[in-house]
């Protein structure tokens, strides 16, 4: 039997559809009404219809201002160390070592982020870098459960995911439009503002993107480098689920960062419309 | 000497090539060039690919620079001086049209890169000028993608003459272009080029390209200049067989010299036959090679009367294609092989079996051919 183009596109689209609906939509729906409900007398949730928890959500202010700086700090951080990285393998680099290179930058994945953000706690922890910083003179420099520390594990943790998409947009970066800008009188700094900045810009949205988004739910990290001292909404989260058991709260602190995150992603979609030159293949966003 | 009408090219150099050469590793790109080029010519680089076309324009535009040799522009040695300091603009073959800024404000960039600045006017007043030049006076706001291949084309043309170059370096600018497109570019570059006076240095792979638009065609074989001069002199007096081979169509043969007078010199042929050609002065070879153009040759039938001095050689028909004005024929001699000859369409007609497998007599008339140079 042939299918008409309509039932075709509805065949295509069913898994993922079902996929969406069984465990985004209906998920999402289920949090959006227990963050109106109460806890239970022996946690978990009971039914009902209250804006308290959302009037409590000041309760875990210090979890938000933790995320919302350090996610934004930590993104940019690791965009100010991932772009010359990227450069150098996308323009630089011979193609002898290009593949190499490239595959040291994603050698870290190869094992789990548990094992490597571990390995930080050692590295910063008293014995540590601050050892160091002792048998120099410079005494009383504490780098483990502090934010610092914390933003040292984002941007060692995320880097790769920063470096490969701008990595990509350089290396597909016609390398004449740099011999038209110094054809046309265009000294090589100025060729690098003007020419490679401007259409790399695709690669640079994506990868900020990407990581703010991962780091807007991050846990793992600050539970490990932060020692309970620097907490993210993420931390909270697992709090107020498991170890307090109070659902109802945890599902309206939930709601809260979807909806913070919607709200920045929204606005740093437009200003990248802006910046993006608009052509389909270059745009992301 | 001041001859030159209107702007066409005199003698005065604007660049010159000395000994230049280019070396990537071990491969030999440029092997010591030494050429001028004159103010207000168009001239061609003409060559299969890898023949160094390329890299002698990339040098002289500043993008590679010469291993050995020197590079100079209205006197002054480039050697030192980088790409985006060189009184030269270049049209590349894939245009390179900055994607992230309209049609305008790709034309303005050369001009946007003045230091000191050039007024905000002046820069607009320019770009508008250089837009009406390529016909593109309603399109200054539109982005490069939106315009077509030949638009590009006319950008790219527009954004390099607007900084009004000592030299304007083209690089293939018509590959990418449909059959038709390219004749219509070919004279509107060749109009621009006379009106503007600029001087244009071509590279092309295509000699109909090179034969029609340039006052000088510089012929590159294996890094080297097989023969630089105008499409003429090429045409009739190629200096060896790799030019008479590129240049047109050519039968090649060989054969012995018997005697020389003048300008000329008569050849044995293998299978016995003589033939006079033109012969430059000062050749002590023996052995040679002679070329002679399909169309310099004739055909009759066996039993027409052939006119004295005239040298016969027997052949037979093996394909006959028509072009239009002209005939092509391509036939078999038992003692020289393969021969193309050109007939207009108007002589065959007086001719009696033609067909494939007819035994024709080509003519040879005195002086239609050209002994050549030894290739170095």
């Amino acid at each position: 039997m042939a299918l008409t183009q309509k039932q075709t596109r509805w065949l295509l689209l069913t898994p993922a559809g079902l996929w969406y609906a069984a465990l985004l939509l209906l998920p999402l729906a289920v949090v959006l009404i227990f963050s109106f409900g109460e806890r239970n007398a022996v946690g978990g949730y009971a039914p009902g219809f209250t804006f308290e928890q959302y009037a409590n959500l000041p309760a875990r202010f210090a979890a938000f201002r933790n995320t919302m700086t350090l996610a934004p700090l930590g993104t940019l951080a690791a965009l100010l160390i991932a772009y010359p990285l990227a450069y150098f393998l996308a323009v630089k680099v011979s193609s002898r070592w290009k593949t190499t290179l490239l595959v040291l930058v994603i050698v870290p994945f190869w094992t789990s982020i548990l094992i490597r953000s571990y390995a930080w706690i050692f590295l910063l922890g008293g014995r540590g870098i601050p050892a160091l910083f002792d048998w120099v003179g410079i005494e009383g420099v504490r780098l483990i459960n502090t934010p610092f520390a914390v933003l040292i594990g984002i941007v060692y943790g995320y880097l790769p995911l920063m470096v490969f998409p701008i990595y990509v947009a350089l290396e597909k970066l016609d390398k004449q439009l740099l011999e038209a800008a110094a054809d046309l009188g265009t000294p090589p700094w100025r060729s690098f503002l003007q020419i490679t900045l401007p259409l790399s810009m695709p690669g640079v949205l994506t990868g900020t993107m990407l990581v703010f988004i991962l780091l807007m739910g991050e846990f793992l990290i600050p539970a490990i480098l932060g020692g309970g001292k620097v907490f993210f909404v993420g931390n909270a989260l697992v709090d107020l689920f498991l170890q307090s058991r109070n659902w109802a709260f945890g599902s309206a602190v939930a709601v809260a960062l979807v909806v913070i995150m919607l709200i920045v992603v929204t606005l740093y979609g437009r200003l990248a419309r802006r910046f993006s030159v608009g052509r389909d293949d270059v745009g992301l966003m | 000497m001041t001859g030159h009408i209107g702007n066409r090219p005199g003698d005065e150099t604007v660049a010159e090539f000395v000994e230049t050469t280019k070396r990537f590793g071990p491969v030999l790109a440029a092997d010591r060039l030494s050429f001028r080029i004159r103010r207000g010519e168009f001239l061609s680089f003409l060559g299969p690919s890898g023949c160094g076309k390329t890299t002698a324009l990339r040098m002289l535009a500043g993008f590679e620079a010469p291993t050995e040799g020197q590079i100079l522009i209205d006197g002054q040695e480039m050697g030192a001086t980088p790409a985006y300091r060189r009184p030269v603009n270049m049209v590349f073959q894939q245009y390179a049209l900055f994607p992230h800024m309209t049609v305008a404000q790709n034309i303005g960039y050369g001009l946007r890169q003045r230091r000191p600045r050039m007024a905000k006017a002046e820069i607009a007043a320019k770009v508008e000028n250089a837009l009406a030049m390529v016909r593109l006076t309603e399109f200054g706001n539109r982005r490069i993608w939106e315009m077509s291949g030949g638009q590009q084309q006319r950008v790219a043309l527009a954004r390099a003459i607007v900084n009004e170059p000592k030299i304007l370096l083209l690089d293939e600018p018509m590959a990418a272009l449909d059959a038709k497109l390219r004749a219509e570019m070919q004279r509107e570059l060749l109009d621009l080029q006379r009106s503007l006076g600029i001087t244009f240095v071509l590279v092309t792979h295509d000699q109909e390209e090179a034969l029609s638009m340039s006052d000088r065609i510089c012929i590159m074989g294996k890094g080297r200049i097989a023969q630089i001069g105008t499409p003429l002199e090429l045409y009739d007096q190629p200096a060896n067989r790799y030019v008479a081979d590129f240049v047109g169509r050519a039968n090649i043969l060989s054969g012995q010299i018997v005697s020389r007078e003048g300008g000329m010199a008569r050849i044995a042929l293998p299978g016995g036959r003589d033939v006079v050609v033109r012969a430059p002065a000062g050749d002590t070879r023996k052995d040679v090679e002679i070329a002679v153009r399909p169309e310099a040759l004739g055909l009759a039938s066996a039993s027409d009367q052939i006119p004295d001095g005239h040298t016969v050689l027997p052949a037979e028909v093996t394909r006959r294609t028509f072009l239009g004005d002209h005939i092509e024929y391509l036939l078999r001699s038992a003692d020289l092989g393969p021969l193309q000859v050109l007939v207009p369409r108007q002589a065959e007609r007086a001719m009696r079996g033609h067909d494939v497998g007819a035994r024709l007599h080509v003519i040879w008339a005195p002086g239609a051919g050209l002994m050549l140079g030894a290739e170095d």
